[in-house]
């Protein structure tokens, strides 16, 4: 059908909403409640457009197209509706834009700029409550919040948790979690989806940047920072480079900028978590083990069956995540080679996620320290980075330090939902049969659907798999094994949708486009490298040879497995 | 009626029901504890920050229950123009807790209504099925006092 917005003619699909078609259009209009592919609520109003024949303005997020529609995006009485909107918003905000971690980068001050908002016209009482700080992961701060509803939203239909809602109404509402608890103390998985898609400062990440300045100034600490895989095509972005920019040599030069003293790559510990969960997998497989074997290096994901299905734990598989594992090897075997004592050294994690704050904290993860002491997200890199006035895209590209600075294309792919399984598969297959399979790609597990099914058949051994993102997408997963019906061996599952490459603690704002782009480029990597899966690393084979022993064996239950707590809802 | 009877009263698993859920259990105990809402989430398959946003956004549920005391301070025009926001900010400021909460020992509740109909003896307010008219500030004290002393007979 044939619409018209601001006076052009275009084409539209019958059913889609005015805002879809405009977006498509080029037609910019502003939105605080949308969240593309979910249900619009049609809230906050920020995107109300003009209809000829309606009598007030509606909505275009959730208005649809009809036959001749005539639509004014940007008339007076459009802008003068959103200006008002825009300065009650303000209104009931602090002026705290000066200090707070989202200046620059936050919708509600693009809005009042773009609405060329002057003065505050509306004064009146402001809402008034606690910051919720008492997590290892998220900060809350409900003075800030704009009641748009997307975190809500995220938590409850994309992630089916459910920690936080509306509560209360009219002046005093806000979102918290039930009996406006903390988000420590109740089943919040910390994914950080709900961080990602707040449009100011009212959640955002635990920062955890000063006491890695601390570290770094303290002469008698040696420090040593990982960086995980989906971190080295994201950072880019925050310093206004393509989505998708490869820049993992201007990280490691640029932690050498900060004063960081290692430089290890956390693909190095995807590689080692591959060797023990193929492993692992093949035990349980030949043994008549607990089967299907689940995937743990989603610490979001670990909580969530923590909470939701603490008698599935058994299947979940007892290897540490990769930065876990890594920073178990930085503080025995690295640390004896180099002639440092462990608690002289400090290991700082960059990682695209959140919940590996609080996993960071478990205190199963610890040997006689803490296996990893901080982690930083993406975003709190980029600005330490910039805290340090380096000129990002200038660096010249650095490698890593060794011994644990190589790694194979398996690991490279462990950033997206897939890489997992897939990294597992190659190694898998080479146990049991001694050679590496001809076509080590696995399309059927690539993609950017939540849930990837695959049936392989090695040796004569046939196992089903399954790749899961988005916690949503797990459950029928988790109710199949409950009832005995599934017919899986393994099941990788990733908290965040399409995984690490979309975490909680990658830049903002994300959107799918991006996020596509991201993985392209971890499937670049992969190709690229020489080794592609985690049996060839040179470095993996020496460090069982001097070290750790057999895969699976004593020392390496001891120090690369973990356990795990049930937790319930409460 | 018993809180058991209440959740064989209504199918499991059904979002749907939560709204009558509520305000039956709030029948069983003049409010809704902490306690129920949990169990309210899982026989409805909710999670409990929903039953919680729900029971929050509608006036009629309480999660706290009702002091000895109910004092029920009256909103309206008449009594707004004689000074009722006073009356009630002396009770608050006297009592220790906002409009809607309830002392910690139990004693006392208040609340806000929006008209008692006795507009000719405002500012009024109302203390379980007990009117005051004509209230000054001095006497709302005199009249927390004297309640506060009965309790300790
Ligand atoms: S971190 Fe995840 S589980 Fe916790 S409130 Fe946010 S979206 Fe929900
Ligand atoms: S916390 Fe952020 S995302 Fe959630 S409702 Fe408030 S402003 Fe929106
Ligand atoms: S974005 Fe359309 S109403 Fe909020």
């Amino acid at each position: 059908m044939t619409i018209t917005i601001n006076n052009k003619e275009v084409w539209a699909n019958p059913g889609e909403t005015i805002l879809t078609v405009a977006q498509r259009e080029g037609v910019h209009i502003p939105t605080l409640c949308y969240l593309k592919n979910l249900t619009p609520t049609g809230s906050c109003r920020i995107c109300v457009v003009e209809v000829e024949g309606q009598r007030s303005l509606v909505p275009s997020c959730a208005f649809p197209v009809a036959e001749g529609m005539k639509i004014q995006t940007n008339s007076p009485q459009v802008r003068r509706a959103r200006k008002t909107i825009v300065e009650l918003l303000i209104a009931n905000h602090p002026q705290d834009c000066l200090v707070c971690v989202r200046n620059g980068n936050c919708e509600l001050q693009k809005l009042a700029e773009q609405y060329e908002v002057r003065d505050h016209r509306y004064q009146g009482e402001r809402r008034k409550a606690k910051i919720d700080l008492a997590s290892p992961s998220i900060e809350r701060d409900p003075e800030k919040c704009i009641l748009c509803g997307r975190c809500v939203r995220v938590c409850h239909e994309v992630q089916n948790v459910g920690a936080i809602d509306f509560v209360r109404r009219g002046f005093h509402s806000t979102v918290a979690p039930a009996m406006d608890g903390s988000l420590n103390t109740i089943a919040c998985v910390f994914c950080g989806q709900c961080v990602v898609v707040c449009p100011v400062g009212a959640l955002r990440e635990k920062g955890s940047q000063k006491g890695v300045w601390e570290a770094i100034n303290n002469p008698q600490k040696h420090v040593v920072a990982q960086i995980a895989p989906a971190v080295r095509v994201a950072l880019g972005e925050e310093f206004g480079m393509e989505p998708g920019s490869i820049v993992t040599g201007k990280i490691t030069a640029a932690l050498r900028r900060l004063g960081v003293d290692r430089v290890f790559d956390t693909n190095f510990g995807a590689d080692l978590t591959i060797i023990e969960e193929a492993h692992e997998l093949l035990h349980r497989v030949n043994h008549k083990g607990v089967l299907p074997l689940l995937s743990s290096c989603s610490p979001g994901w670990v909580k969530y069956v923590e909470h939701f299905y603490p008698d599935l734990l058994p299947h979940v598989s007892t290897c540490k995540s990769p930065h876990e594992m890594e920073g178990a090897m930085i503080k025995s075997y690295y640390a004896q080679k180099v002639g440092i004592d462990p608690k002289d050294v400090f290991v700082v994690s960059i990682m695209p996620c959140i919940a590996k704050k609080f996993e960071s904290q478990r205190p199963e993860l610890a040997d006689e320290y803490q296996d990893v002491d901080a982690v930083l997200t993406t975003r709190e890199l980029a600005r330490m980075i910039k805290a340090a006035g380096i000129d990002f895209a200038k660096l010249s590209e650095e490698n890593f330090d060794d011994p644990m600075g190589e790694s194979t294309g398996a690991a490279a792919i462990f950033g997206t939902s897939g890489g997992v399984l897939e990294a597992a598969l190659r190694s898998a297959h080479y146990y049991l049969t001694g050679k590496d399979m001809d076509q080590i790609e696995f399309s059927s597990v690539r993609g950017l659907a939540g849930v990837r099914e695959a049936t392989v058949t090695i040796n004569g051994l046939t196992l089903r798999v399954a790749a899961v993102s988005g916690l949503k997408n797990v459950d029928k997963f988790l109710e199949g094994i409950r009832t005995g019906d599934s017919p899986y061996h393994f099941i990788e599952v990733m908290a965040c949708p399409n995984g690490c490459i979309n975490g909680g603690g990658q830049p903002i704002p994300s959107d799918p486009e991006k996020v596509r782009k991201r993985i392209e480029s971890l499937y670049a990597i992969d190709r690229s490298l020489p080794k592609r899966a985690s049996h060839h690393n040179e470095s993996i084979i020496k460090l069982y040879k001097e070290f750790l022993g057999e895969p699976n064996g004593h020392k390496a239950h001891e120090l690369l497995h973990t356990e795990f707590t049930e937790r319930g809802v409460e | 009626m018993q809180a058991s009877d209440v959740y064989s009263k209504y199918p499991g698993n059904d979002p749907s029901v939560l709204i009558p859920i509520l305000q039956d259990v709030q029948e069983v105990y003049g409010y809704v504890p902490e306690e129920e809402l949990h169990n309210i989430a899982k026989h409805t398959r909710l999670p409990v920050s929903r039953v919680f946003g729900v029971a929050t956004f509608y006036n009629q549920f309480r999660l706290t229950p009702l002091g000895k005391n109910v004092i029920r301070v009256c909103r309206g025009t008449a009594c707004h123009v004689k000074g009722s926001l006073d009356i009630l900010t002396t009770l608050e400021t006297e009592l220790g807790i906002k409009a809607g909460g309830t002392t910690r020992d139990g004693q006392f509740t208040i609340e806000t209504v929006a008209c008692m109909g006795a507009c000719s003896i405002a500012p009024v307010i109302s203390i379980n099925d007990e009117f005051f008219g004509g209230l000054t500030v001095k006497e709302v004290q005199k009249l927390i006092a004297s309640r506060r002393a009965e309790k300790s007979e």
